[in-house]
C-alpha cells in the first residue's frame, strides 16, 4: 500500500504515534510545516501544542512540560537551533528527555532558508556548553523519518537527554511514494517515573539513567541546572560534582553501541565504501546499485545514529577497504569522525555546499 | 485558581537550611513573607512549583520543601509556562530578580500577553547582586553601579506598567517592608491568571553603599521615578492554560490524518526513470498539478517524487516543481537532466536556465507561445491553449499544458491524471479534469 507523501507528515505521525503531549516551537523555514501540523493535530490527542514567542521561549516550555509529565518535541532549524544552545545544555545537565528536530538549511545565519544542507551535524554534537554527549538520529527517507522519530523518544526516555532528529529541506519538504507496510515501528517505552519522595538524581553507578522525577505527584520534586548533589542542592564539592559530571558522560558514551544504528550494505571484494547520512545516502543508494550493474563491487554504509558515534559498525565496514568516501552536504563535518578511525585507510570527502544534492554521477566516479 | 485547597497543608513551607542571602538584603524578608503566603494558601507543597531564575534571588527556591525548577537566567518564565501548560492544576510561583526583567523581558511580556496563570514574583533591587552590582533595567535613571561609575544615565523600567498594559490579570508594587506582602501573595495566586508582584529592596553588598539607598530612600526613588504602589491593575482575561483545555475539547478525538493510501489502477509502460520539469510562476497552480502528476503515477504503479521551489514570498515569483517518475523506488530525488521541460511563464523560464542546458535533442520542452523562444538543445514544442474546443481557465493552464504533455509522451495513461483529479477533496476537482479532457481533446 502506496502513499504519497513527505518527510514532514511522517515526522509528525511518528511523534505522536510515540505518545508526545507537548510540542512548542517557533515558525522557521524549513521546519514550520512540523509547528502547523502539531498544532493542528496535539489538541486532538489531548496534548498541548504552543507558537513561542521564540525559540528559547519554546525549548524552554518543552523542558517545563517534560518535568510536569510531558513527552515533548520541539522542532526548528540552523538559526533556531541556535537560539536552542543554552537550553540544550540545561536539559543536558537536568537530564530532560526532549526530542528536537532540526531541519538542516543551508549556510550560517539566514544562509539559504529554503535550501538543503547538513551543516549542522557537529553543531548538533557541540552547540552548547560543557561539551557533554547528546544521541543524533538521521534519517535518510521519508519512512525513516517516520521510524526515527519513534526511536527518538523512545531514546529520550531510555537515556533522559536531548535526542536530536537530523533532517534537512528536501526530506521534509519532497513528496515521495512510501510503502505504508515498510513502515519501521520501533517500540516507544513508558516512562519510568520514580516513585515519590526519593532522590530526583543519582550518579552510581556512573552509566545508569535512573528514573524521572516529575511534578504533579504526592511529592515534592526538585529540579536544577546547576551543578547538584543527588537532592538537586547546588553543590560545588569536587567529588560530587565530579560524579555527576562523569555520570552525564558514561549514561550515554558507555551505551554507544546500544544506540548505535547503521544500514550496512557490503558486497564481497569491494574496496570502496561510501559512508552518507540523511538525504545524501539517498543518492548513494541509487550509485551503489549503478556501480554493482556495471560489474564493480562497492560497499556503503548509511549512519542512522550520527551521535555518539557507532564506532564498532564503522570498523566493521572498514574491513578489506582501501578507500572510503564520506558525502555530505558541508565541507566535511562527519570525514573528521571517520579518519579518526580509519588508521591509515584513504579518506576522501564528496561535498557539496550550493543547496543542490549530491548526485549520484558524483558518487560514481569517486569509486577506485 | 490553582487546586490550593488539599489536606498536606504546612505550618511552615521552608526548611530547615538557613537563608544564604547578606546581612540586610531584603531576600530574607520577601522568602519569609512567601511562606506566611503558602501556609495560609494551605496548598500541598508537592503541588506548588518555585520556578527560580539566576541570581541571588535563584537561590530562593533550595529554602523551601516544595516542588522547585531552578534554569537558566532570564528564562524561568518559559520553563513556568511550560509547567503550567502541562498541569494547570499546580500552583506555579516565579521568582525573578529585576537582571531577568531585562535579559527575560520577551518572555516577560509574552507571559502576560497570554495571561497564563504564574504568579511572578520580582526581587528588584535595582542591580546585580550576584555578579557584582551591575546595572540593570530598574537601575534608576543616575543611580551609581559597577556599569555606570558616572551615574545611570537610562530611564527604569516601568514593570508594572509593561505588564498591565500587555494583559496581566493582576499587578502590584511593593517593598520588601512591606506587611501586606504575604496578604498580596495570596491574593495574586488567588487570582488564577498571569500575576506580577513587583518588590522593591535593597542590595546591601552593592546597591545600597553605592547610593546611600534605606528603606526610607526606597520611597523617594518611587517618587522620583513617578512610579505608584500598591494593587495597581486588575484584569478579567481568561487564564490560557484553562482556556487552551476549553478551546481544544472540540477538538479531542477527532481523527488523525491518516496514511491516504492509493491502490494501482492503471498499467504504466515506463520501464526507467523519467525527469519532469514544470516551470511557472506563483499562483500558476504549477505545485498542485505537479502532485496530480505524483498521484496519478501511484493510480498507475509507478513511484513519484516531487520537489518544489518558489520564493518566500509565495505569491508571486517563480514556481518550479520537479517531478522524478520511476517504476522502481526512487531514492535520489533531484534532477540533473530533465526528460521532459514543461514552461508556463517567463519566470519560470527564468530560474531553469541549468536544466534547458543539460536537455539534449531526446527531450521534450512544451511551451506556451509567449516562451517558446528558449535557448536549448532539446526540441521544442508549442502549445496554444486557444487551438482547442474549450480553453482552459488560469487555474487549470498548467495541469492543461501538463496534460498535453504527458500525452504526448505517454508515461502513464492520461485517463490516470484524471482520476487523481476526480478523487482530490478540492472545488477544483471539476475544472482539473475538465482541463485535461479539454487537453486529451485538443490536437
Amino acid at each position: 500500500m502506496r502513499e504519497f507523501t513527505d518527510g514532514t507528515t511522517a515526522i509528525v505521525r511518528g511523534a505522536l504515534d510515540a505518545g508526545c503531549t507537548f510540542f512548542a516551537g517557533y515558525p522557521i523555514t524549513p521546519a514550520s510545516p512540523i509547528l502547523m501540523q502539531m498544532m493542528r493535530d496535539l489538541p486532538k490527542v489531548d496534548g498541548v501544542a504552543v507558537q513561542g514567542e521564540d525559540e528559547i521561549a519554546s525549548i524552554g516550555m518543552c523542558i517545563g512540560a517534560t518535568l510536569a509529565g510531558a513527552r515533548a518535541m520541539t522542532a526548528t532549524s540552523g538559526p533556531g537551533l541556535s537560539l536552542y544552545s543554552e537550553n540544550i545544555g540545561l536539559a543536558i545537565i537536568g537530564e530532560v528527555p526532549l526530542v528536537i528536530v532540526d531541519v538542516q538549511r543551508l549556510a550560517p545565519a539566514t544562509g539559504g532558508a529554503t535550501t538543503v544542507g547538513q551543516g549542522d551535524v557537529q553543531f548538533a554534537r557541540w552547540g552548547t556548553a560543557g561539551g557533554y554527549p547528546i544521541i543524533a538520529l538521521a534519517p535518510s527517507s521519508v519512512s525513516e523519518c517516520y521510524s526515527l522519530t519513534r526511536r527518538a523518544f523512545d531514546l529520550a526516555e531510555r537515556f533522559r537527554c536531548p535526542v536530536f532528529l537530523l533532517t534537512d529541506k528536501e526530506l521534509n519538504m519532497t513528496t515521495t511514494t512510501v510503502d505504508v507496510d515498510t513502515y519501521e515501528k520501533p517500540s516507544v517505552r513508558e516512562r519510568a517515573i520514580l516513585p515519590p519522595r526519593e532522590l530526583p538524581y543519582r550518579y552510581v553507578p556512573a552509566d545508569e539513567t535512573p528514573r524521572l522525577a516529575q511534578y504533579g505527584g504526592e511529592g515534592a520534586v526538585r529540579f536544577t541546572g546547576s551543578t547538584h548533589d543527588e537532592r538537586a542542592i547546588i553543590t560545588k564539592a569536587p567529588a560530587k560534582v565530579a560524579q555527576l559530571n562523569e555520570h552525564l558522560r558514561a549514561k550515554i558514551e558507555d551505551h554507544a553501541a546500544e544506540i548505535a544504528l547503521v544500514v550496512q550494505d557490503r558486497q564481497p571484494g569491494a574496496t570502496t565504501l561510501f559512508i552518507s547520512y540523511g538525504i545524501t545516502a539517498g543518492g548513494m543508494r541509487e550509485a551503489v546499485a549503478r556501480v554493482r550493474d556495471a560489474g564493480t563491487a562497492v560497499s556503503a554504509l548509511t549512519i542512522q545514529s550520527l551521535w555518539p558515534v557507532p564506532e564498532c559498525a564503522i570498523h566493521a565496514a572498514l574491513a578489506g577497504i582501501t578507500r572510503v568516501v564520506v558525502a555530505e552536504l558541508n565541507h566535511g563535518q562527519y570525514r573528521r569522525e571517520i579518519e579518526r578511525l580509519a588508521g591509515g585507510i584513504e579518506v576522501v570527502g564528496l561535498h557539496r555546499v550550493d543547496g543542490e544534492l549530491i548526485a549520484p554521477e558524483a558518487f560514481m566516479e569517486a569509486v577506485r | 485558581m490553582s487546586d490550593c485547597t488539599t489536606v498536606t497543608a504546612l505550618a511552615t513551607y521552608r526548611n530547615d537550611t538557613p537563608y544564604p542571602f547578606c546581612p540586610g538584603c531584603g531576600h530574607h524578608a520577601i522568602l519569609e513573607q512567601l511562606n506566611a503566603a503558602l501556609t495560609s494558601l494551605r496548598v500541598d507543597p508537592a503541588k506548588v512549583v518555585l520556578v527560580s531564575d539566576i541570581g541571588c534571588s535563584g537561590l530562593s527556591d533550595q529554602y523551601f520543601v516544595t516542588s522547585a525548577f531552578h534554569g537558566l537566567h532570564g528564562r524561568s518564565i518559559t520553563y513556568a509556562t511550560g509547567i503550567k501548560l502541562a498541569r494547570p492544576d499546580l500552583t506555579v510561583i516565579v521568582i525573578m530578580g529585576d537582571g531577568g526583567t531585562g535579559i527575560g523581558g520577551a518572555h516577560l511580556l509574552n507571559a502576560a500577553r497570554r495571561n497564563i496563570g504564574l504568579t511572578v514574583l520580582v526581587f528588584n533591587n535595582f542591580n546585580f547582586g550576584m555578579t557584582g552590582g551591575q546595572h540593570s533595567t530598574t537601575t534608576p535613571t543616575g543611580a551609581f553601579t559597577s556599569t555606570t561609575p558616572g551615574g545611570n544615565l537610562e530611564r527604569p523600567l516601568d514593570i508594572c506598567a509593561t505588564v498591565a498594559a500587555n494583559g496581566a490579570g493582576y499587578v502590584w508594587r511593593g517593598t520588601s517592608f512591606d506587611r501586606d506582602l504575604a496578604g498580596r501573595i495570596v491574593e495574586a495566586v488567588r487570582a488564577d491568571c498571569f500575576a506580577l508582584l513587583d518588590i522593591w529592596e535593597l542590595c546591601t553588598a552593592y546597591y545600597v553603599p553605592k547610593n546611600r539607598a534605606s528603606k526610607k530612600t526606597l520611597t523617594t526613588i518611587l517618587d522620583e521615578a513617578g512610579l505608584k504602589a500598591g494593587l495597581l491593575h486588575r484584569a478579567e482575561f481568561p487564564e490560557y492554560a484553562t482556556a487552551y483545555r476549553l478551546a481544544a475539547q472540540a477538538q479531542r478525538g477527532r481523527p488523525l490524518p491518516a496514511p491516504r493510501p492509493i491502490t494501482p489502477r492503471f498499467a504504466s509502460p515506463l520501464d526507467r526513470p523519467f525527469r519532469l520539469v514544470v516551470a511557472g510562476s506563483a499562483g500558476g497552480k504549477v505545485r498542485s498539478a505537479a502532485h496530480l502528476v505524483g498521484e496519478a503515477a501511484l493510480l498507475s504503479g509507478l513511484w513519484a517524487a516531487q520537489r518544489d521551489d518558489y520564493p518566500i514570498t509565495v505569491m508571486t515569483g517563480h514556481s518550479i516543481a520537479e517531478i522524478v517518475l520511476s517504476p522502481r523506488e526512487i531514492d535520489y530525488t533531484a534532477i540533473t537532466r530533465p526528460d521532459v521541460m514543461i514552461l508556463l511563464s517567463r519566470e519560470g523560464a527564468s530560474k531553469v536556465g541549468h536544466h534547458l542546458a543539460a536537455m539534449t535533442p531526446h527531450d521534450h520542452v512544451f511551451a506556451l507561445p509567449d516562451v517558446a523562444g528558449v535557448e536549448t538543445r532539446a526540441a521544442i514544442h508549442v502549445i496554444d491553449p486557444a487551438e482547442g474546443s474549450r480553453r482552459p481557465g488560469t487555474g487549470s493552464l498548467a495541469l492543461y499544458c501538463i496534460a498535453r504533455a504527458l500525452k504526448e509522451v505517454g508515461v502513464f495513461p492520461i485517463e490516470a491524471l484524471e482520476a487523481a483529479a476526480t478523487l482530490q477533496a478540492s472545488e477544483h476537482a471539476e475544472e482539473s479534469a475538465n482541463a485535461i479532457r479539454a487537453a486529451v481533446g485538443a490536437k
